[in-house]
Parts: structure tokens; sequence; C-alpha cells
């Protein structure tokens, strides 16, 4: 009699062509798709493939995304964009978007993911690919060398650990305030676990709010995320126009799997959480940050410049202005987002608040790219990570929120509670 | 493997990769990297770190960012080992993945800054020569162990690729 399984032990032992795996067994998983950046993709690969004298293993299986040094600011920016289209160009890579949004966005606008793949990426929050049902992580650039010239890459299979949320949230209340509140409650250390999210709140999400659970899975430490696949999955993928797989459903785990531990959450009373610096972990309710003054609030990255999260930021915007003092910055996650969010109003209605609008791209968030912060600058961020120095000086201290958090702050000119102004 | 010896440097818990490879030096050399290495942690590491020296570090360090830039920041200070209470997922897989010894170590906290510590990555043993205190910790992984002996990934994939059983 078969035992029961987690999905993480399906994909696994589908993608390790092995008839089931156990929690501690080291695999070697052929990759479906493999997701290349161009801060650790092709300028750090490619004088790799040289020095062995090889090529890449499967140009149709790589997508190789332009999003860390978007858009070119110096000559060191331009060479790097530029190695990186040579790279597509060489290699027959097809699916590569240059300039086009952040990577983990665009595989879901793209719909190239799908339940049950096995997934990898050169960059931490690959994990976020997790909320279409397939297993999706990240590694460094060296690993994904190997990647690149084998196809496979080896696993230690994890226990999984599931995170159940029930309830409605407040208005104002999203599934960034679910991730905060995880990093305190569960920590930063979830190593040899892969989270996966379920429960009626989880369900009753968008495909893009599951995407902010499992992208902060790095956040947690954990080996990756996911969320099993339902009909918010395939819809997901049909507006991508894609036609799911007659087994897409079937990518879930066993009702009776074995978890390393459940956790069960209420969603109901949940307030909107604020992680004070140096760390997503150092996080609590709004409301003991209201004295909170900002210089800078800032809208972007992949898990926080979502269209999902501009229409957040113009509900709170609309009739209503950034408070002198505060500068708002708002850097849309992809070209499709910025698309549709100046096709429906939103855009309008965040630019006649005041906000000031930035190129597509990872930007500041890693102090990469425009709005990085000065010395003893206080900004509040829908980004996913605030350790010192990471926006910029060292000095700098930043607040993470959701979306509608840092557009009640940017009005307030302090950390300010959405509910207020979302009655 | 050679049995390393060397001064131990000291950290806390949840030491992130933002701090050993900051995002501002992206663009720059390794040289200039490596000099802003763990800067907002200890201003002097990278000034004052020698070859041969060792990290001992508390929980989940190399927590955050998958930029290999971390580990090779520690490996261009010379940075023989890190010894940790635990690691972050992809920085443990990056160093070794460079040949960077990491081990986890239960006992960091019994290490003050300047100890000098004897570690036999592959045997798994740590000796600690001031209070002279022998510590057996887990060795490399053994499917790993290949790897991290030719000298991390790229050695073993020209070791691989000669053999044709990629």
């Amino acid at each position: 009699m078969p035992l029961p399984y987690t999905l993480t032990q399906k994909i696994l032992a589908r993608a390790a062509g092995r008839p089931h795996v156990s929690p501690g067994e080291i695999v070697t998983c052929r990759v479906d798709l493999a997701l290349l950046l161009d801060s650790g993709g092709p300028r750090r690969i490619w004088p790799r493939l040289k020095e062995l004298g090889v090529g890449v293993w499967d140009p149709d299986r790589i997508v190789l995304c332009s999003d860390h040094f978007t858009p070119a600011v110096d000559a060191e920016s331009a060479a790097i964009l530029q190695l990186t289209r040579e790279f597509a160009r060489h290699f027959g890579i097809q699916r590569f978007f240059d300039m086009r949004g952040i990577g983990h966005v665009l595989l879901a606008e793209q719909g190239l993911l799908a339940p049950g793949m096995f997934a990898v990426g050169g960059d931490s929050h690959s994990s976020m690919g997790g909320a279409f049902g397939c297993f999706m992580a990240g590694f460094g650039a060296i690993e994904m060398t190997g990647v690149v010239v084998t196809g496979e890459i080896w696993i230690q299979v994890p226990e999984t650990l599931r995170v159940n949320w029930s309830g409605r949230f407040a208005r104002g209340v999203v599934a960034k305030d679910i991730a905060l509140f995880l990093c305190r409650t569960l920590g930063m250390e979830n190593g040899a676990s892969v989270l996966e999210y379920g429960g009626e709140t989880v369900r009753n999400m968008s495909i893009w709010e599951r995407m902010v659970l499992t992208n902060m899975a790095a956040e947690l430490g954990a080996e990756t995320g996911l969320v099993e696949a339902d009909e918010v999955t395939l819809a997901a993928l049909r507006t991508a126009g894609r036609v799911p797989a007659a087994d897409a459903l079937d990518w879930r785990s066993d009702p009776d799997a074995s978890y390393s531990a459940i956790h069960d959450f209420s969603a109901t009373d949940l307030p909107p959480q604020i992680a004070a610096p140096d760390s997503p972990a150092n996080s609590g309710p709004v409301g003991a940050y209201d004295t909170v003054r900002i210089d800078q609030a800032y809208i972007g990255a992949c898990v926080g410049a979502k269209l999902s999260d501009l229409r957040m930021v113009a509900e709170v915007l609309k009739n209503r202005s950034v408070a002198r003092g505060t500068r708002l910055l708002v850097a849309p996650a992809s070209t499709q987002a910025m698309t549709e969010a100046a096709a429906d109003g939103t855009l309008a209605t965040i630019t006649a608040a005041g906000a000031y609008i930035l190129p597509t791209g990872c930007g500041a968030c890693a102090a990469l790219g425009a709005g990085v912060l000065a010395e003893n600058e206080v900004c509040i961020s829908s980004t996913n990570r605030n350790f010192r120095g990471r926006m910029g000086a060292n000095s700098a201290q930043v607040y993470l929120a959701s979306p509608y958090t840092v557009a009640a702050s940017a009005v307030a000119g302090r950390v300010a509670d959405p509910r207020e102004l979302l009655t | 493997m050679k049995a390393i010896e060397g001064r131990a440097w000291v950290f806390g818990d949840n030491i992130n990769t933002d701090a050993m490879a900051p995002g501002l030096y992206f663009k720059s050399s390794m040289d200039e990297m490596a000099r802003h290495c763990l800067e907002t942690v200890d201003p002097h590491f990278a000034r004052d770190v020698r070859p041969g020296d060792v990290i001992v570090a508390g929980r989940n360090f190399g927590v955050g960012s998958a930029r290999e830039q971390a580990a090779m920041a520690l490996t261009h200070l010379g940075v023989a080992a890190v010894l940790a209470v635990s690691f972050g997922r992809i920085f443990y897989r990056n160093a070794l993945n460079f040949g960077l010894p990491a081990l986890t170590f239960p006992n960091a906290a019994t290490v003050r800054a300047g100890d000098v510590l004897r570690v036999q990555p592959v045997a798994g043993r740590i000796e600690n020569v001031r209070t002279a205190a022998v510590f057996a910790v887990p060795g490399i992984p053994a499917h790993l162990m290949a790897m991290v002996e030719a000298g991390g990934l790229m050695p073993w994939l020209k070791v691989r690729l000669a053999k044709d059983t990629v």
C-alpha cells in the first residue's frame, strides 16, 4: 500500500526518478526550469563555462531575466546588461526577458511555472515560484553553474512544515502581514523544511498574494515555500495563456501526509505588521511604531510592487497626498504591471498623490538601483529584507510593511495603520 | 584535505549575507567588496583578518541572499573555515562549492575571539589550543566529500567532465 506523501516528496521523487523519497535522503534531481538573472547569471556563469569548455545543457529549460542592474546607470551596469544579452544570443535562449520586470514575477505573468515542476533559480527569492504548486528553490551562482552544465542538482529531501491560516482578514491586512508575523513567530531558521501554506485564508488569496508567502519563505530560512495547486492556480495559468496539464490538480499532499509540524493561525484578528530594523523577524503590530517619522516610503521588489500591490497603494492614496517632508518612490515589478496600472487608473492615482515613479527592476531593495538611502535616513518599504546596509548607507533604518501600510505611512509622514484610512 | 590552524573571529547569531557582501559594492572588484566584508558587524574584521583565520559564529550564519560573493569575500580574505551553530542554507552550499569548509559547531560559544583553533574538516574535529578542549562535530557530508576535497564545484566539474560522467 503506498504511504501518504507530502507534495514536496511527490515532486522530488518524480524529479529524482524514484518511486518515493523520505526526509533526510540525498537525491539528485533533474531540473525542469532554471531561472538566471543578470546579477548572478551570465556574468558569473559564462566565464566558468569557458573555463570548463562546455555550453548549457538545455537552452529551452533556461529562463533569463535582466532585472537587478536595470536600467544601466553607469559603464559597469551597462556592460553587465550587454553581457547578459550576448549570453542569450550565444546560447539561443528564447525565453530572455530584457528589462521587462523582476524574474520571479515574470515567471508568473508568463505562465512558465506549473504544478509538480522542479525548478531552481539563482536568487534566494526563487521560492516565490512555489505559489504555483511546484518546488522552486534558490541557489548561488556557483551552484547554478553546475545546473547549467549538468541539468541536475542535489537536494536533501526536506521535512514539510504545514502552516494553516483560517478566517478573513480585516480590511487593509494582507499576505505580507502574515509573512512578517511568521518571521517573528516561526523565526528565520526553518532549514531542512519546506513551508506548505494552506487553509481557508490562503485558499481565498489570489496567486499574487500567495506569491508573497512563498517569496518570504526565504526570510523564514526554509528550503522553500509552496501552496498546493487549486482552481486559483489553474486560472492564473489560463490568464497567462497556458493550458494546465490534465493532472495539475493531482499535485497535492496526501490527506494523511506526515508533516514535521502543523501550525494553525487565525487571520481574523491579525493587525498590520511592521518589521523594525534590522531584521524581518523584529516584527510587531503597527500600533507599536506610530511615532516613527519616515523620510522615504518605498514600493518595490518582487514581493511588493506587483499589480496587486500597486492597487493597494492607489486604494489608500485616492484623494490623498504624500506628506510634506516624506517621499514616496514606486518601482513597479514589471512592465506588464505598469501597463495594467496605467490602463485602469491605478498609476494616475499614485502619481496624483505625489509619488515618484522609478524604473522597473529590483532597484533599491538590495541597494543596486534608484532609491538608495543616505546615512541615518528612515525608510518604510514593501520589500522583504531590512538588514543593516541592505538599502544603502549602513546607518539607514528600514521598516518592512505591506503596500497598504507603506502607503498609509507615506500619507501620514510616520508609520501609520492603513485600517484607519480604509473604512 | 589539510588540517587548519588559525585564530578565531567570533560572531553572534543571524550574520547575514548582505553584511558579508554589501549590495553597494556588487559592481566593484572582489578586492573592494572584501574590504567591506562584515563592516556593519565588526568594522575592523576586513582590515585585521589574516589568511588561515577561522570564523566562529552562532545560529543561522549566512542567512539571506543567494549572493555567492558572501562566501567568496571570506575566501578572498583568506578565511580557512567557518564554524557555526547552524547555517543559512544557500550560504552553506555556496561555501562548500567554493571549497570553504563549513562545519556545524554546537559548542561555538566556548570559543573566545583570538583563540587558536585546529580544525580537521573531513574528520570533524575541532581543538581549542587555549583550553585544550577537543570537539567532535559532524564532518563534511559524505555526498559532498569528493567535491570539497577536489577544492570545490569547479575542480569537481572538471574531474567529472574529464571522465565524461556528466
